[in-house]
């Protein structure tokens, strides 16, 4: 039982951090279209043969 | 003409016979030249997977009058393009048309051709795309137009503080659900080990612990995740209401108190992990509420977006120039162009042309306007350029009086409140009397268990399913009308529209098409009815009159020359040498002319041997106008016709649709009080209109639709858009509302039956913390499953 004594606290620290990707994520704007982002890779996927996109990421 | 047309391969409205074109190796058939030019855009530039790929039918394009060169004006694009660095310049446009995500792919593939186009990042939820470009290589009205070609209809994005403010409402909202859910899930797993605790037997050391931490988690739930809840309570009792808000608000505010006294005092029970669940799964239907309530949220649109942003003042000395619309002020000159939309009120300085007002005054009629004559703000110019004086701009328009007529209208309202508001506060003091009662009888019997035996029946009481009840089902029954046509952007009229005894309609734009076509034609000599059509297409290429564009379908290779457009009268010009006249009578044969045929919009073609052919013009029905009323009626509503078009057209069309009680000439505000004083004889009832001028009826209706062809400012004052302008679709609605709601009450009865059986046990003190959050999840699944009935094709 003693074991939860850094355990306990190690989860807590893990969910502050948690907390804190999401206020990131989410102020940074990447759930401000909760529609579109996931079917954006079927039009891609679509779009390639026409025109070949150019090395670098565009993410 | 008559028999069921295909749909049109772009907007999927009837199609036309005269508008085909081969596209991906088959003839396609299309409603209107515009949907066709689209289509053949997209097409053209290997964007045509577009069609798989969309959800819905596109909205039927509309001709683009807007010259778009104005945004390339420094002075209109301060208003809002920023400059970044060098010539690279950012700017956020509102773009009308989108309805999925195929659009938003079709859009930002379209926009990358351009050369000099840096980046376009468009969002599908609230239709804003966000543009980088360089300024030497592309001009901003390139962007524009590139728009405009593939169909869509792009705003500059002006006045975003509405929709700031209500995008970081958004993103609040969700950072509550997430911490409430983050928080939920750790105070849930901490809670399991007090359960098999409390079964198994748990040390009092590590008990005591356990429920340290569970409180821990729960604090930022309760103090971050849940103060909405707090805000509406405290809005409510001020306003002396028993609210949903109050109600939960007391329960997690009580319960959270007592559990940190057990924690304290290291007795009686906590209920940290089910007030994290309580506020987690209420937060998520109320968020779900919202967005779908906001998914097509416009912008406020203002009167702004109907009038054009830049114009053209003359100087004193006779020079002209383009300026911001913001800086122009009463008794400056301004010159409007033909076709254009007049930016503010005025006078007529010089020029003589006609001014189409049914925006305004929902007559069809072109009115004639000469030197001293007035002209009003968002009406639009007829076929030549006028010089104005400027009498009135902004706020003091006619235009703006309409607006104030609105908020007036809407304060009058009746008062709509949701049946879930209702109950709430019944169940409230119910709930107040039986915790209290509890806490009596068992301090007289057991004075040390009777705090906790009273906290369980608040807890579990905690009125989460039945403040699910209703958002629940909403969002399912919203999702639904949207696909069949029916855009609702205020949830709440779903009640409403269940108990609507009276349908009022607009005339023009709403029960017909809103645009003159070519009904008959009645040949006097022996010339083809085609040949005939063709000349007079010839003849009013030119003109920008409402009764040219009846003849743009049937443009041949015909060219007239000379042309000449008599105000009031007709057109003038020679067609392979052939001097032809058409118009009024009087002026296509002036040596005799002949009678009308009989009532109706007859125009006269001539030449100089005298009159050829009677052609008839009409604002045709829409085809689904007919079936519409029959079933509106079938279903026991009255039926009543409020048109601001002359009394005569209003009469002779109530008569062949069978609507007895018809009335024309009607200004907004007569139309307004009309509809007020069927609500005072107890009627409820539903508006649909399309116009500026039916803004202050819509507002004063207890359930108001705009067409799905209304301008941006009639659409956002409406509680819905009937987006396909299939009228069909509103007897649908109406059924559906019943569903919904009926869906919404089983909702209601399951929660309070679930409370029935809970509290008198809870009464008893037989429920322990896990069975309370066992049975508070529980009972809110069951709503939940119950709502997602209502669409079936997720």
């Amino acid at each position: 039982m003693e074991s939860l004594y850094f355990l306990i606290p190690i989860s807590m620290a893990f969910v502050a951090l948690a907390i804190g990707l999401y206020f990131w994520a989410v102020k940074g704007g990447q759930y401000d279209d909760l529609e579109l982002e996931g079917k954006r890779i079927l039009f891609e996927q679509e779009a390639k043969p026409q025109a070949p996109q150019q090395p670098e990421d565009q993410a | 003409m008559t028999s069921l047309a295909a749909p049109c391969y772009h907007c999927g409205l009837p199609a036309h016979p005269e508008f085909s074109a081969p596209l991906q190796g088959a003839l396609q058939h299309f409603c209107c030249l515009g949907c066709q030019a689209v289509a053949q855009a997209i097409m053209g530039s290997g964007l045509g997977d577009f069609y798989q790929f969309r959800e819905q039918q596109n909205p039927k394009v509309e001709a683009q009058a807007l010259a778009f060169s104005a945004y390339d004006n420094p002075a209109v694009q301060s208003e809002f393009v920023h400059s970044l660095s060098g010539d690279l310049h950012e700017a956020q446009l509102l773009i009308g048309g989108i309805s999925c995500a195929a659009c938003v792919w079709l859009i930002e593939k379209h926009l990358q051709t351009l050369p000099g186009l840096v980046s376009v990042s468009v969002n599908s939820t609230n239709h804003r795309a966000f543009v980088r470009w360089h300024s030497e290589q592309l001009p901003l009205s390139r962007i524009f137009a590139a728009l405009g070609q593939i169909g869509f209809t792009p705003m500059p994005q002006v006045a975003a503080s509405a929709y700031q403010f209500w995008q970081a409402q958004q993103k609040t909202a969700l950072l509550r659900v997430g911490v409430a859910g983050i928080s939920m899930m750790q105070a849930g797993m901490v809670a399991v080990g007090l359960y098999a605790g409390a079964l198994q037997g748990l040390d009092a050391h590590w008990q005591n612990i356990l429920r340290w931490i569970t409180c821990i988690f729960a604090l930022p739930v309760l103090f971050y995740a849940a103060v909405p809840f707090y805000v509406g309570a405290w809005r409510a009792l001020r306003l002396r209401q028993l609210t949903m808000d109050v109600s939960v608000s007391l329960a997690l505010l009580l319960a959270f108190a007592a559990s940190l006294y057990a924690t304290l005092t290291r007795t009686g029970e906590v209920y940290f992990e089910s007030l994290s669940m309580f506020v987690f799964i209420l937060l998520s239907g109320r968020y779900l509420e919202q967005r779908a309530r906001f998914r097509n949220f416009q912008q406020s649109a203002s009167l702004q977006s109907l009038l054009p942003l830049a114009v053209t003042q003359q100087l004193a000395d006779g020079s002209e120039s383009l300026v911001p619309l913001r800086s122009v002020e009463p008794g400056q000159r301004i010159r409007v162009m033909p076709g254009a939309i007049f930016p503010c009120d005025g006078r007529v300085l010089a020029g003589s042309s006609y001014a189409i007002e049914a925006i305004l005054s929902g007559e069809a009629e072109p009115q004639a306007k000469q030197p001293g004559d007035r002209v009003l703000a968002g009406t639009h110019n007829g076929d030549t350029a006028l010089l104005l004086e400027v009498e009135a701009t902004g706020a003091a328009t006619q235009l703006a009086a309409i607006e104030q007529l609105f908020a007036q209208a809407a304060s009058q309202r009746p008062a709509q409140q949701a049946l879930a508001d209702r109950l709430a506060g019944h169940f409230v003091a119910a709930v107040l009397v039986i915790s209290l009662a509890t806490f009596a009888v068992w301090y007289w019997l057991e004075p040390s268990r009777a705090l906790w035996i009273a906290l369980s029946v608040l807890v579990v009481t905690c009125p989460c399913a039945l403040s699910l009840a209703t958002p629940a089902a909403l969002v399912c029954g919203l999702g639904r009308l949207r696909q069949q046509g029916l855009l609702v952007t205020s949830p709440s009229v779903l009640e409403t529209l269940t108990r609507v005894t009276h349908v009022v309609f607009d005339k023009t734009g709403t029960l017909t098409h809103g645009e003159l076509r070519v009904e008959e034609v009645t040949c006097l000599r022996n010339v083809p009815r085609d040949a005939v059509l063709a000349i007079i297409a010839a003849l009013e290429a030119a003109s920008a009159h409402p009764i040219a564009k009846a003849f743009a379908l049937y443009a041949s290779d015909l060219r007239a020359s000379n042309l000449e457009v008599v105000a009031a009268s007709g057109v003038q010009g020679e067609v392979m040498a052939e001097h032809y006249r058409f118009g009024t009578p009087a002026f296509a044969w002036p040596a005799s002319p002949p009678a009308y045929p009989n009532a109706g919009q007859w125009q006269l073609l001539a030449d100089a041997q005298g009159p050829i052919a009677w052609v008839r013009l009409c604002d045709q029905l829409r085809l689904s106008a007919l079936p519409a009323l029959a079933q509106l009626r079938a279903q026991g509503l009255a039926v009543s016709l409020l048109s601001g078009d002359r009394a005569e057209t209003v009469t002779n069309l109530a008569a062949d649709l069978g609507i007895d009680d018809a009335q024309g000439a009607m200004v907004p505000a007569a139309k307004l009080a009309q509809v007020q004083s069927l609500q005072q004889q107890g009627s409820v009832v539903l508006m649909v209109g399309d116009g500026i001028n039916d803004v202050p009826v819509l507002g004063g209706a207890d359930v108001s639709i705009a067409m799905g062809s209304a301008s941006a400012l009639t659409q956002t004052r409406a509680d819905a858009i009937l987006l396909s302008g299939d009228l069909q679709a509103l007897p649908k609605a109406l059924v559906f509302a019943q569903r919904v709601t009926s869906v919404i009450r089983q909702n209601l009865w399951w929660a309070l039956a679930y409370n029935l059986v809970a509290l008198p046990a809870a009464v008893m003190g037989w429920i322990p913390p896990w069975l309370a959050a066992v049975g508070m999840s529980s009972s809110s699944l069951v709503v939940v499953l119950n709502s997602l009935r209502l669409n079936p094709s997720r």
